[in-house]
């Protein structure tokens, strides 16, 4: 079995980047995808808000879904349902399984990487405690109520303010649950604005900042938690603790990029987002292998995911076509102060039309700074910035010119505090 | 009335009843719990010792280089992982020297083959990312590791495929003399048996209480809290790390399990005897174990923990593992089966069981079949064993754990045998979903479709592990399945 371009992950990265592809002129295309149906984590996020920049519209995540959806159907893109990939090798070759066609081998001239991200743990974070039944991360909770029409608890703890938490406070509210409270380590919630106004403000779910979860009790079931300050360096203080009787906690305490395929093949993870390591053609450190959404850092909105999808694809066509002359490593990204981490990693000015867009996270808000872009020491370009958050993923756009001015020197961006 | 009735289905209780079944006994197992192996035998290091350390001239001594030799042969009976991976204690300072030199002449009087001493460099060699504060060693080649929670199963498996009943759910309440032999009660059952075999974990002192009520038997648990780590971890060490052992026991300690992950711990902690429920963790205990273990690691990589958990040792205030016939005729006891338990499980097995069929005159049975019919491991398959196995059913080729890799077939394989997995629990024991990074983030939803309908129940009936623990609370507003 081979194919020009395979996609790994039919959500809304894969779907995007297919659809791409197959619009630039590469006509044999295959998403391999794990779940019953196309449409990733969409399929669950049945609330709106998806599609404000790319449809101007506010749809839920199945319709959004489905827009992208009926598009690959139109295109004629091939796609597998039920099969998961088990191995990804460094010449294009992709291991694939189903029940169907029991074990494949699929070649590729090209893969797009979209296997999007999995949820931390409780087990990661080491909550002490019982191990009863009634701690689900927020996502799987979601999965039970939106897609399965499960209820999974009554009386409901949340720890952690990224969207999903706050989300998934809502729903157990609009599904006859007392949402007790939210709790975040942080002294600033990591989700958007508009979620902490319309999920637990309008719902008056108290958001406890600086708090996080220090005891899960109950024998079989959640009976409560117990929930603590934190201090500046996010350690409990001691004789804060408040005691929550519930049955069910919800955990949303961060998302990880699904890299197992990609590490076993080799591709070179950057350790601050736990993505590939990704030039301005969103092309990770092996030739022809690309990747986008999710799976290269986490995105907040499915628009920018879209976009960068639509990037994969139109490159990962270019790739296929024979279309693409550059060579070289081109010059490093560098996150300076205040900042997390930055996509692209690499960029190559000599593959640039004529902008390139910088995705990245600050590590703390910020109110009233400058996003300032430096080649060594030489102030490049300033940005003014009334407020960042990392809960909030922030772009900057430079021209080409700009980019090739700088030669091989390095790009850092910081943040810089106004005065 | 059954031949013999075994209370407690931990590693010890269904390797006694296992070994029964190679006699024409009528046997059966009572648990207390919802699933085999759910005390102690889930929750501790998985190590199978040497058996350098046990007292000579005591049943820690006698059975654990017995219980570690049979190993290997067990483990292939019953298909369950064993991997003899070697074992290092470490030593700090002069006084460990000592020690290390007392410890290899306890196991060479013992017994025990292949003991050396080796020096620093050897050390590092061997362990590289052993701590630099280590001196040198005591190597010992024979120690492994394997899954207890698998060979319990297994055991159990295995004993009733040879005809031995198992009987889950049923906690013992009285235990009175009756018909020549013992009735024991649940709160609503009955068994009659002549025999019984006491494996009941930490409550072994409590059970036979019941029917000795002067027994001064005093079972104390003796918690131990651990972290488990990502698969990547796992090659951080090649054997088992020990540090000298103390009073308190063997020690904290850096081991590999026998699916790749990394195994820091345990810490030792006596508790009182009304503490036998505690199995949760606590966050100043596991800052302990860190401490601990860095003594005998460099850089152990927490923020890969996949999870933490705590196991409770069963402490006989005798000091010595009690395995024999008690007081009351009939009635044997297999209790405080502590370190090195898992070790000893085998040698304790076979011993128990010769003990009950020379005094009930027992046959041999020449219909027993020590193999147990082997784990489907897709993971472990060639291209063509999968595609043969996907043909014959489409559900090996659907993997619902992504993280280990585990397929439906694998699950509904694991869910019908006998002693097979009927809860999340059950199936993350025997088949590896919910065992993964994720913990059951993905593949939750899908084993528990997977249990109701091979079980021909509910989603909203499936438990975790107990009775006390279901997953789901109702339906939604919107839902499509029917109420209940």
């Amino acid at each position: 079995m081979d194919y020009e371009i395979v996609v790994i992950g039919g959500g809304p990265a894969g779907l995007a980047a297919a659809i791409e592809a197959k619009q630039k002129g590469v006509s044999s295309i295959l998403i391999i995808e794990r779940d019953r149906e196309l449409g990733g984590i969409l399929q669950q996020c049945i609330h709106n808000g998806f599609g404000l920049h790319v449809f101007k519209e506010e749809l839920t995540g199945p319709e959004y879904a489905e827009r992208f959806i009926n598009e690959l159907k139109d295109e004629g893109i091939d796609y597998m349902l039920d099969t998961m990939v088990l191995e990804l090798s460094k010449d294009r070759t992709i291991t694939a399984m189903n029940g169907k066609n029991g074990l494949m081998h699929i070649k590729a001239k090209a893969i797009i990487l979209a296997m999007g991200c999995r949820e931390r743990t409780r087990g990661a974070i080491s909550i002490p405690g019982t191990r009863p039944a009634g701690v689900f991360s927020a996502g799987t909770a979601q999965r039970y109520l939106n897609m399965e029409g499960y209820i999974v608890g009554k009386r409901v703890v949340i720890l952690g303010s990224g969207d999903i938490g706050l989300i998934m406070a809502r729903r157990m509210i609009l599904e006859g649950a007392k949402v007790l409270a939210v709790a975040e380590v942080m002294p600033f919630s990591g989700g958007l604005m508009r979620n902490i106004v319309q999920c637990l403000d309008d719902f008056d779910i108290p958001l406890l900042l600086s708090h996080t979860v220090t005891e899960i009790k109950g024998n079989g079931r959640v009976e409560g938690v117990v929930i603590s300050k934190v201090d500046e360096n996010l350690k409990p203080i001691p004789g804060t603790e408040i005691s929550y009787d519930c049955d069910t906690l919800l955990l949303s305490v961060g998302l990880i990029p699904e890299n197992e395929l990609s590490r076993e093949a080799g591709i070179l993870i950057d350790k601050s987002t736990n993505g590939p390591i990704v030039n301005e053609a969103m092309e990770t450190s092996i030739s022809g292998i690309f990747a986008c959404g999710n799976v290269v850092h986490v995105h907040d909105l499915v628009d920018f995911v879209t976009a960068e999808s639509r990037r994969a694809g139109s490159h990962a066509a270019e790739y296929v076509l024979g279309s693409v002359e550059v060579d070289k490593e081109g010059l490093a990204t560098i996150p300076g102060d205040g900042i997390s981490y930055i996509v692209p990693q690499k960029i190559r000015s000599e593959n640039l039309s004529d902008k390139v867009t910088f995705f990245m996270r600050v590590n703390k808000t910020f109110s009233n700074v400058s996003l300032v872009v430096k080649s060594g020491d030489h102030v490049v370009r300033e940005f003014k910035r009334k407020h960042l958050a990392p809960g909030e993923m922030e772009s900057i756009e430079l021209e080409k010119e700009v980019i090739e001015a700088m030669g091989l020197e390095s790009l850092t961006i910081e943040v810089r505090k106004e005065a | 009335m059954y031949d013999v009735a075994i209370i407690g289905a931990g590693v010890i209780g269904t390797a006694i009843a296992r070994e029964l079944t190679k006699y024409k006994a009528n046997v059966v197992i009572l648990e207390r719990g919802h699933d085999v192996s759910v005390g102690t035998t889930k929750a501790n290091s998985g190590i199978v010792h040497s058996g350098y350390d046990a007292p000579f001239e005591s049943n820690k001594g006698r059975f654990n280089a017995k219980g570690n030799e049979m190993y290997e042969k067990v483990c292939k009976e019953l298909d369950v992982p064993f991997h003899r991976i070697g074992s290092l204690v470490c030593a700090f300072e002069d006084d460990d020297l000592e020690t290390l030199e007392k410890l290899k002449i306890n196991g060479e009087k013992l017994g025990i083959p292949g003991l050396k001493i080796i020096d620093q460099a050897t050390v590092r060699a061997m362990e590289p990312n052993i701590s630099d504060t280590v001196i040198s060693a005591l190597y010992a080649p024979t120690a492994g590791i394997t899954e207890p929670w698998a060979l319990a199963v297994a055991y159990a498996e295995n004993a009733m495929d040879n005809g031995a009943s198992l009987m889950l759910d049923f906690e013992v309440k009285t235990i009175e003399k009756s018909n020549g032999g013992y009735k024991i009660s649940s709160a609503d059952i009955n068994i009659e048996a002549k025999y019984v075999v006491n494996c009941g974990g930490v409550y072994a002192d409590e059970i036979y209480k019941l029917i000795d009520p002067t027994s001064s038997m005093e079972i104390q648990p003796i918690k131990g809290q651990y972290y488990l780590l990502d698969k990547n971890c796992g090659s951080l060490v090649n054997h088992v790390v020990f540090p000298c052992p103390s009073k308190l026991g063997k020690g904290t300690l850096v081991v590999p399990t026998v699916d790749g992950n990394l195994l820091v711990g345990p810490d030792s902690e006596l508790l009182a005897t009304s503490e036998k429920e505690a199995v949760d963790t606590e966050k100043e205990r596991l800052d302990y174990v860190r401490t601990l273990a860095s003594k005998l690691i460099k850089d152990i990589p927490y923020r890969e923990t996949v999870t933490t958990f705590s196991g409770l040792r069963a402490d006989p205030k005798s000091g010595d593992f009690i395995l024999e016939e008690s007081s009351c005729d009939g009635f044997f006891n297999a209790a405080g089966i502590k370190s090195p338990g898992l070790s000893c499980a085998p040698a304790i097995g076979t011993y128990m069981a010769d003990l009950l069929a020379l005094k009930g005159g027992f046959e041999e049975n020449p219909l027993f079949n020590p193999i147990r019919r082997a784990n489907i491991k897709m993971s472990h398959m060639t291209d063509e064993e999968k595609n043969i196995l996907i043909q014959k059913d489409p559900r090996y080729g659907r993997i619902i754990c992504r993280c280990e890799m585990i397929t439906e077939g694998e699950i509904v394989d694991v869910i019908h045998r006998n002693a097979g997995g009927r809860t999340v629990n059950g199936i993350k024991r025997r088949a590896r979903p919910g065992a993964g990074r994720c913990q059951g983030g993905f593949c939750s939803p899908r084993v528990l479709e997977i249990l109701a309908r091979e079980m021909k129940s509910d989603m909203r009936d499936i438990y975790l592990e107990g009775r006390d623990s279901k997953i789901l609370m109702g339906l939604t507003k919107s839902s499509d399945k029917e109420v209940i």
